[in-house]
């Protein structure tokens, strides 16, 4: 029987009020995030992945309301006084984004951004703040730390503006980061860097939630991933399982669609015919039944529950491989 | 999204504005009056009520005159509306003077663009940094105070932001297909702006039409107010104001009915004009 | 910095010369203006005219004539007004016209600035539709409908404040028109301060100091304020444009011997000299109001410094 999960979400929902109706981004997501773990989160733009995240840490848009449970050590986050999570928030889970270019305060030097975190809490005097400042953009690997505490995020580079958004996050030594998207707006070579920062923040026991789009990021660095799709988590398995044997027919999908170097003749690239509903339409039955190649009647009139395992669990009546009971 | 929908969508949002829509009844119903009234009214808007005494009576249901009197006897319900009349025209045809120019340079500028477009633009970024109110104060000490000049002037002020706009239009036309057609047709340029672009901006061009009238009411009003605008025997709403400003002590009705007018005049068109602004471009909400 | 001003100084002279110059050959082409052959005059002005505009000498010596005038801070005689120069009648109504221009604005700030952000914080409710529906009335009312009726209210009916007047140093004789003079300022910028709130909250950097648990009061004072001032902070430029504008009413209405009243007066009285005089003036003052807030804006902004 393993610890109890740092972070447990439970039938969570996040729904939008919009001119033109009720928009569900996320539908009755449940899992768990163990300590120490990396959970890769994978799904396509609009399949609610973030917003998931977003809602557990109270930062959805106004026009946002949430249902169900999202317990840290045992603190509910969901429907939280900013107050109380404002003791979670930054200190003992952290969050990165997507887009390091509008991620940093323009008007407030680095070194100001870095330290506020520790200094506002009293969690250090100047010079100590000032010190571990210096050391967070040295553990992310940015040369000339002491110059760059005085410059501003417009005299850096998106890569180097992420990588500062990792340090900023790492200051307080959380137990958790959230990285939403971390490396998508960078060039290749950035990635592979911004990607090493995050895997040495593990060595220490750092937990992670990687929110991405890219499987190849997937292999590199998870323990475990989740599959989401249309709002709704349809798969998560360890890695390696998943890599070896997807059980959702959109897992399957999505590993096939991958393009392998090492295949002999390139045929045509293989992608899911169809699309994904749009964000508020009512789906009747499985969100992909529509796109699925191994549909039945079942999965056109109900929609499947996660269904947990030893191992993996997956929504899914028609799985390619049924998870094994929990003994 | 279709040209159609895009319409519709507009006059969806501007229906569930009930300050907007409000203000457009409000609005039809001034017009009305502006229309109606001085032609129901026994009375002419320079005719002295001699069997007053004294002459400038407060307002009164008995003695006919709704609005009271100013102080030369002259009927005020008659020469309020006779002077929103004024307003209303003066404000319509002056917007038409600086759609004319605002639609032409800004088409022509967004169409050319370039340095031909730079030129263009600089000259209207400074003009709109400086006080127009004072140039056209120049304009009426040097040229005297005809009505022509007053509708030129006024028409003046309301083409800067419409070149503005219509060249900002006018140059994510020109990416567009049929302007590509018909360049390779060999149409000159002074032909594909008149007959493509300027046809596809005239809804935005409506829009904001409807917004500087209010701005050129203001501007007339205001320099009426200061004596430089509507000469007699017509009046408008600004002179009016003036007129009982100076009478405010002892005949606060000659100051407070014009105003009333003027003002709701304005409200109801700057509601209007938001509502519809809105409803065409709304910020995330 | 100071390369970005000297960028910006030299920008303006361009636009400053080409008023001066549009304003000069107006008035020499003006029917019954100094410059008509026509005109008989009065000898004094006559010998004024001749004196400063030396008017035997070609057109571009005399323009030059001008600038070197203007140069020296000498604006030329007043045509109606024999004893004055246009300079004269401008530093006499100057510091009052300062004086409000300068306590409107403020007030417009202090009171605008909470107002627009009490509204984008409480955003839909009702004390949004309030504050916007009084902005609004507040934009659409003009100053000389305004002021006529407080004048009537407050001076006339309850006799709290002078109806008209001004005595050096007295605040009372201060407050209607400071005030009028203001709530069309009051109303735009709690309208642009509370658009420009609303943006600043949807971007990532807000996010980001939201996700590191800061206090939302942090927020808003360290990491909201400063880029919502940013298009406040532009507007002062075309508001103190559209105030010395508005004060030509207050100062009418209320009688306040201003630069706005004696222009107004030259313009009623045909005083050429006077009107081209004043609007140089008023050009040469918002040029450098504009001036100023873009030097503002670059040290409030450091991406605009580095440029």
């Amino acid at each position: 029987m393993t610890a109890a999960p740092l972070l447990s979400i439970r039938d969570l929902s996040v729904d939008f009020v919009t001119p033109r109706g009720r928009v569900q981004a996320v539908r009755e997501a449940s899992l768990d995030v163990a300590a120490g773990e990396c959970l890769a989160v994978v799904g396509e733009s609009g399949s609610g992945k973030s917003q998931l995240f977003l809602a557990c840490l109270g930062l959805l848009a106004a026009r946002g309301t949430t249902r169900g449970s999202a317990c840290f050590r045992g603190q509910e986050l969901l429907g939280a006084s900013p107050a109380a999570l404002n003791t979670v928030r930054g200190t003992r889970i952290a969050m990165v984004f997507q887009d390091p270019m509008n991620a940093l305060t323009p008007h407030l030097s680095i070194g100001r951004q870095l330290g506020e975190v520790l200094l506002d809490r009293g969690l250090a005097s100047p010079q100590q703040a000032h010190e571990r400042s210096l050391a967070a953009l040295q553990g992310v690997g940015l040369a000339d730390a002491e110059a760059r505490l005085r410059q501003y995020p417009h005299e850096l580079s998106g890569g180097q503006r992420q990588r500062v958004a990792i340090a900023m996050a790492l200051m307080t030594r959380p137990e958790l980061l959230i990285a939403d998207e971390p490396t998508t707006a960078l060039d290749v070579t950035v990635q592979a860097q911004v990607l090493q920062v995050l895997r040495r923040a593990r060595r220490d026991g750092l937990a992670m939630v990687l929110i991405t789009h890219d499987l190849g990021v997937v292999a590199g660095i998870a323990d475990r991933v989740a599959i989401m799709y249309a709002g709704r988590i349809v798969e998560i398995a360890p890695v390696r399982e998943l890599f070896a044997a997807p059980a959702h027919p959109y897992a399957a999908a999505l590993l096939e669609a991958v393009p392998r170097l090492s295949e002999a003749s390139v045929g045509r690239l293989r992608s899911i015919e169809g699309q994904p509903p749009a964000p508020g339409e009512i789906v009747q039955g499985c969100a992909f039944a529509p796109r699925c190649p191994d549909v039945t009647a079942i999965c056109r009139r109900e929609a499947p529950a996660l269904r947990p395992g030893a191992t993996r669990a997956v929504a899914c009546h028609v799985p390619r491989i049924r998870p094994e009971p929990d003994s | 999204m279709s040209e159609g929908g895009l319409w519709s969508e507009a006059a969806r949002r501007l229906r569930t504005n009930r300050a907007a829509v409000v203000a457009g009844g409000v609005l039809v119903l001034l017009v009305l009056a502006s229309l109606l009234a001085p032609l129901a009214s026994r009375h002419a808007i320079d005719q002295v009520d001699w069997t007053l005494s004294p002459l400038a009576s407060p307002p009164s249901l008995a003695n006919g005159h709704w609005f009271g009197t100013d102080s030369n006897g002259r009927d005020l319900f008659v020469r309020v509306w006779s002077g929103t009349q004024v307003s209303l025209l003066v404000a319509v045809l002056a917007t038409l003077v600086s759609l004319a120019i605002g639609v032409a340079w800004g088409a022509t500028a967004g169409y050319l663009g370039g340095r031909v477009d730079d030129w263009m633009m600089r000259f209207v970024d400074v003009l709109y940094a400086l006080p127009y109110m004072f140039f056209v104060i120049i304009l009426t000490v040097v040229f005297g105070r005809s009505l022509w000049l007053i509708f030129l002037a006024i028409g003046a002020v309301g083409w800067l932001t419409m070149a503005r706009i219509v060249r900002g239009q006018a140059m994510a036309l020109r990416q567009r297909e049929f302007v590509a057609a018909a360049i390779t047709l060999g149409l000159p340029a002074h032909r594909i702006i008149a007959r493509h672009i300027v046809p596809n901006v005239l809804g935005t061009v409506v829009v904001y039409a409807t917004l500087t009238v209010p701005q050129v009411i203001l501007f007339e009003s205001f320099l009426s107010f200061l004596g430089l605008g509507v000469q007699e025997p017509l009046t408008s709403l600004g002179r009016l104001v003036a007129e009982g400003a100076l009478e405010m002590e002892t005949a606060p009705w000659q100051l407070l009915v014009p105003s009333a007018v003027l003002a709701l005049l304005l409200l109801c068109l700057n509601f209007l004009g938001d509502g519809l602004r809105d409803a065409l471009d709304p910020r995330t909400d | 910095m100071l390369g970005y001003a000297l960028r910006r100084l030299l920008g303006v002279v361009p636009t400053f010369l080409l008023i001066v110059a549009a304003a000069f050959f107006l008035m020499r082409a003006a029917p019954g203006g100094p410059f008509d052959a026509e005109q008989t005059l009065p000898p004094e002005i006559a010998a004024n005219l001749q004196a400063a505009y030396g008017l035997d000498q070609p057109v571009l010596a005399q323009f030059g004539r001008y600038l070197a005038g203007l140069a020296r801070g000498d604006l030329g005689p007043s045509f109606r007004m024999k004893d004055f120069t246009v300079a004269e009648l401008i530093s006499r109504g100057l510091p009052v016209t300062l004086t409000i221009g300068a306590a409107a604005l403020t007030l417009a700030v202090l009171l605008g600035v909470p107002l627009g952000m009490l509204a984008a914080l409480r955003r839909n409710g009702w004390v949004d539709h309030a504050v916007m529906s009084v902005a609004l009335a507040g934009i659409a009312v003009p100053g000389f409908v305004v002021a006529p009726v407080l004048a009537l209210v407050f001076g006339i009916r309850l006799g709290w404040l002078p109806v008209a007047g001004w005595e050096s140093g007295s605040v009372r004789h201060m407050v209607l028109p400071v005030i009028t003079l203001a709530l069309p300022f009051v109303a735009y910028v709690a309208r642009l301060t509370r658009g420009s709130l609303l943006e600043v909250l949807q971007s990532g950097y807000i996010r980001t100091a939201r996700a590191k648990g800061l206090d939302a009061r942090v927020v808003l004072g360290r990491h909201a304020l400063k880029p919502t001032l940013l298009p406040v902070i532009s507007f002062l430029g075309p508001a103190a444009a559209a105030l010395l504008t508005g004060s030509l009413v207050v100062e009418q209405v209320f009688g306040l011997p201003g630069v706005g009243r004696y222009f107004v007066q030259g313009a009623i009285n045909r005083d050429y000299t006077l009107v081209m005089g004043m609007v140089i003036f008023y050009a040469a003052l918002i040029l450098l109001l504009n001036l100023v807030v873009d030097l503002l804006y670059g040290w409030l902004d450091p991406r605009i410094r580095h440029e």
